[in-house]
């Protein structure tokens, strides 16, 4: 394998990862038991696709899916900034899982034409499960955005925050192949957004690096959690 | 398609008690189909009238088909 191939599959197991164990954070606290039970599928689902990518990546290694999620540190992760980001409020939580979930729909159906047909077959099986995201939290960020007075604001601040992260999804790393997903990521936002009585900011979306393993502090908490028991007791297993 | 009552829960309006219905209830691929009511239009028979309601069913067998004895010749019943 390529050392391309190689350092995009990390990256697009690491997004899974890190969105997935952020999304667990929510598990016995979502503001009521369906949107716990909600949100705890969708981070399974995302746990599996890291776990697809990570596996085809170990092969070529003779490491293992473990090593990849346990073992590493944070400037070996590649995932984007938005992922790592706090769960912050339910406004947060939502429109962070609508921009990553629009995205990763555009991308899997691209990749589904991906030279690679292992990556084709992992990005066919994905996208049943990202179409149902998308559904999901679209019309989460309808209910906010068009809901009462407060769940308005608090979409508002949530788009002001993480809005400068989306624009890291289409500016390709190295080991990247260049897609040209902003367009239709863009309509579908759009479509979203005109039903939701929200705006696509015009601020330039700047913020960058995590593909590179140049990450917010937040990405070393995340780690320190997700990692700690394979840390304190190496290979322990249940 | 057969359809059962599999539970209740909580949502603001129908899409979102589908989903919610998804989530909670076909997790461990219980179902693959979906119907969702709102609780406020469901009547449903007062279980103090079971008695009435349904016993005098109870004893009327002959309203089983398979209480008839068929001649041979009657095929593909």
């Amino acid at each position: 394998m390529d050392t391309h191939l190689y350092t995009y599959l990390l990256h697009l197991g690491d997004n899974a990862l890190i969105l997935g164990h952020r999304n667990s954070e929510w598990c016995g606290h979502a503001p009521i038991l369906e949107q716990d039970i909600a949100l705890t599928n969708i981070s399974l689902d995302l746990i599996g696709q890291a776990r697809l990518f990570y596996q085809y990546a170990a092969e070529s290694t003779g490491a293992t899916e473990d090593r990849l999620a346990y073992l590493r540190d944070v400037f070996e992760f590649r995932n984007c900034l938005l992922v790592e980001q706090p769960n912050g409020d339910w406004a947060h939580t939502i429109l962070r899982q609508f921009f990553f979930s629009a995205y990763q729909m555009e991308l899997y159906q691209s990749l589904q034409h991906h030279r690679d047909e292992h990556l084709q077959a992992i990005a066919a099986k994905s996208l049943k499960e990202v179409r149902y995201h998308l559904r999901w939290s679209g019309e989460w960020v309808v209910r906010l955005g068009d809901g009462t007075k407060e769940s308005r604001a608090r979409m508002g601040l949530a788009l002001e925050d993480l809005w400068m992260y989306t624009g890291e999804f289409f500016k390709p790393a190295t080991y990247e192949p260049a897609l040209a997903l902003e367009e239709p990521w863009r309509f579908q936002v759009h479509a979203v957004f005109k039903e939701a009585g929200l705006e696509i900011p015009s601020a330039p979306a700047f913020q960058s690096g995590g593909k590179m393993g140049i990450h917010s502090e937040h990405l070393g908490y995340v780690l320190a959690d997700l990692q700690f028991l394979q840390r304190a007791y190496p290979g322990s297993s249940w | 398609m057969d359809h059962k009552h599999v539970g209740s829960l909580h949502a603001a309006d129908p899409a979102m008690a589908l989903e919610n219905a998804r989530d909670v209830y076909t997790r461990r691929n219980e179902g693959v189909s979906i119907w969702v009511v709102e609780s406020k239009y469901i009547h449903a028979s007062d279980p103090g009238e079971a008695d009435s309601l349904f016993d005098p069913a109870s004893d009327k067998i002959y309203r089983h088909p398979t209480f008839y004895n068929l001649p041979p010749e009657v095929k593909n019943i």
